[in-house]
């Protein structure tokens, strides 16, 4: 019944955007109000460069969400700032600061804003009316990811039952929600870190400069090395020393860890990753050593 | 290098050693890092275990720790040079069914993993026949813990045999058998020097080249419409593009087609892929399609050639795996997700209910209750476009979808349209269920 020829085969990473460019339409199909969630890093960039490429030359059919801790990166900042002009997303911020000043939250002990983002998502999801969040979290992050959906539910809490999840068959979604309920949608649920490095270097993707070997004054701390700077200074004993790094993920400047590399392209930083033996939420993510099970319960309460 | 993808599914218990089996591909293909490994080590000597589990690289969640069951279909990323695969690791307890038919519905290939000791079990049998049912093109059948019957050959003919009598019941176009020990690494990365009576290739060999293009259906051109593209500035005045991924055939600039289910003729002007123009585009690529004629085109319609159309029809039957805990209820109405089209449908008639482990057809039964197969008949309130599943794994299925509770309620395989005098079995599922007794 078929027929095969070589010439009508996509390649690996073609199939993955063909995939991811298929779920964001379905979003917008039947979702009402979806909105795209930015961090600034790599992830939620090839998101927004594959949002701009499925519905050119028209624009973004939805606004572009960022929950921004207060302990950002300034180079993060100013790049989702450049992006979101360039490819003429209408930006909102929602602030864990804003929130804090006004009493609304209260800051942790230690202060680690990772967590605090939750209410604060949750907040800006059901101030705006949205009924789907789609984000650029990927299964082979972390292993509660590993079991989410392409259309994932949740309550009118901002919920994710891990035990109660919709089955999804083929490229079948399920959009539904009740009013209140919403969905998170991942279009890149099937792509590895590598192949968003890949795809970075093949479509030429800017990213924030801080992904790309760079000095920087840093401490040890756990094992882990982190810039000091306006959010994180040394405390007593601790050395500050230039290295050269790049980062592998962009979070918290407080709970992100660089890398030592010498890596500036991305060409290169494939090729370091290919030699690599650590993930890179082990190699950069504190928050994700609390427990066995933290990010699950983060998403539990409603997190990215 | 061009690298392709490949999406495969595993079945199997655990007892069937699955996850050693996949832990073990994913520590061989370098696809587990150093710290996740010791995150697995630590958790191990919590349990007070001597060695990791490598189960814990797969049951993430707390529930599954906790119990040390796996509950919801995992995804597993591993690559070589020649190929990446995604696989999907499904709990095999017969009352998980719904989670293996949601691995199996994408996959393109099926481990089912048997335990060599054991023999063939009804379980291997329930996921051998959800794979055919599903029509997943290819099939191993990992023949594990072949060191614990000291590699002998008899063990695993034994098998092949079982299954090759059970299969003439099935329908499978490729079925590959592979004796190895995932926990001793036999035959999984690296040919085994233990089973010299053993010519076949070792099972990530077999995954790195099992012939996968000629899968893809580029025989019958399937559009269904994703969405309408209108920009609305004014450099883009009068562009307007149909969007949708291909479900099968390839389409062209130039093509005449028929946009269904109106039957209006209309000419393809110009095709737009996410990277830019192009003359000619193919499943499973998403591609823009500019039109001749100023027609009405909706979320839904679905564009094929002229002289190989799809059925369009409102009466259907088809094969349904029930996957919500609410029983079906005949007479009520469901949403039906078809490719893009949303429609309405009531559930006529139950004609059986499947029974997987003897692949009889119970004609008393009176509905589907979760985990459970049958065939059913129903009536949408407006025509699909649609192939026999059999021939289109894209346009032949649909979820149902609980109106009340927004649940998915059922997934669905679509069977040719039955004439009124005609028979009523059609060949494929009579061979599929043919020997049971009604």
């Amino acid at each position: 019944m078929p027929s095969a020829s070589p010439q009508y085969h996509l390649t690996q990473l073609e199939e993955l955007e063909a995939e991811a460019i298929f779920v964001l339409g379905e979003v917008v199909a039947e979702c009402e109000r979806p909105v795209l969630l930015f961090s600034g890093g790599k992830d939620s960039a090839v998101l927004l460069h594959l949002a701009a490429k499925a519905f050119r030359p028209a624009g973004l059919p939805f606004p572009i969400l960022h929950v921004d801790t207060g302990r950002n990166f300034a180079e993060v900042l100013e790049f989702r700032d450049r992006t979101a002009a360039r490819v003429g997303g209408r930006l909102l911020v929602a602030s864990v600061q804003e929130a804090l000043d006004a009493g609304r939250l209260v800051e942790r002990a230690g202060g680690d804003r990772n967590r605090l983002q939750i209410p604060v998502l949750l907040e800006a999801i059901a101030s705006h009316g949205f009924d789907a969040a789609i984000g650029g979290a990927r299964r082979d992050e972390e292993k509660a990811r590993a079991k989410e959906r392409f259309f994932s539910f949740r309550d009118e809490f901002g919920q994710w039952d891990p035990k109660a999840q919709r089955p999804e068959v083929w490229s079948l979604y399920n959009a539904r929600v009740h009013p209140g309920e919403h969905l998170r949608a991942f279009p890149l649920s099937n792509w590895t870190e590598l192949d968003v490095w890949r795809y970075v270097a093949t479509e030429g993707i800017e990213l924030p400069s801080l992904y790309f070997a760079h000095r920087r004054a840093v401490v040890e701390r756990d094992g882990w090395l982190f810039a000091v700077g306006p959010h994180l200074a040394p405390r007593p004993g601790e050395t500050v020393v230039e290295r050269r790094v790049r980062y592998r993920t962009v979070g918290d400047a407080t709970g992100t860890a660089a890398v030592i590399s010498s890596a500036t392209t991305p060409e290169a930083i494939v090729e370091e990753l290919l030699a690599s033996d650590v993930s890179e939420r082990g190699a950069t993510r504190a928050d994700d050593r609390v427990g066995e099970t933290s990010m699950e319960d983060r998403k539990r309460e409603g997190y990215f | 290098m061009r690298r392709d993808l490949l999406r495969l599914a595993t079945a199997g218990s655990v007892d069937d050693g699955k996850s050693t089996l996949i832990g073990r591909l994913l520590y061989e293909t370098k696809s587990v890092l150093r710290d996740q490994l010791e995150a697995v080590e630590r958790a191990s000597a919590r349990q007070g275990l001597a060695e990791a589990n490598l189960a814990l690289l797969v049951d993430g969640l707390r529930a599954e720790r906790e119990q040390g069951i796996t509950i919801d279909v995992a995804y597993r990323y591993l690559s070589t040079p020649r190929r990446s695969f995604i696989l999907a690791d499904t709990p095999g307890h017969p009352q998980y069914t719904r989670n293996m038919v949601t691995g199996a519905s994408t996959a393109e290939l099926v481990v089912v993993l048997v335990d060599a000791r054991q023999g063939l079990t009804e379980q291997s049998r329930r996921h051998a026949a959800i794979a055919s049912l599903l029509r997943v093109p290819h099939v191993v059948l990992a023949v594990n813990k072949m060191d614990l019957v000291g590699y002998e050959q008899e063990p695993f003919e034994a098998v092949r045999e079982a299954f090759s009598n059970y299969a003439s019941r099935l329908d499978f176009q490729d079925v590959t058998f592979i004796p190895l020990s995932a926990l001793k690494g036999d035959n999984v990365t690296a040919r085994s020097s233990a089973m010299p009576w053993y010519e076949g290739t070792t099972l990530l060999h077999h995954l790195e080249e099992v012939h996968v293009a000629s899968d893809v259906n580029l025989v019958d051109l399937r559009l269904p419409i994703q969405r309408v593209i209108r920009p609305r500035d004014d450099a883009h005045h009068d562009y307007r593009a149909y969007v949708g991924r291909l479900a099968s055939g390839v389409v062209r600039v130039g093509d005449e087609l028929t946009l269904l289910p109106g039957g209006s003729l209309v000419r393809v002007t110009g095709l737009d892929a996410p990277s830019g123009p192009v003359q000619e585009a193919f499943a499973p690529m998403v591609v823009a399609v500019r039109l001749d004629a100023p027609v009405d085109v909706s979320r839904g319609d679905l564009l094929a050639r002229p002289k190989n159309l799809p059925h369009v029809s409102q009466d259907l039957d088809a094969m349904l795996c029930w996957l919500d805990d609410r029983p079906l209820e005949l007479d009520r109405r469901y949403l039906v997700k078809h490719t893009t089209a949303s429609t309405l449908a009531r559930p006529v008639e139950l004609a059986y209910r499947l029974d997987l482990d003897g692949l009889h057809r119970d004609r008393a039964a009176p509905a589907l209750g979760r985990n459970e197969l049958g065939r059913l008949r129903l009536r949408a309130a407006r025509p699909l476009c649609f192939d026999e599943y059999q021939r289109n794994r894209s346009t032949g299925s649909f979820i149902l979808i609980d109106e009340a509770s927004n649940a998915t309620a059922a997934a669905g395989m679509l069977l040719p349209p039955r004439p009124s005098s005609g028979p009523e079995l059609s060949a494929w599922e009579a061979r599929f269920a043919g020997n049971g007794p009604s």
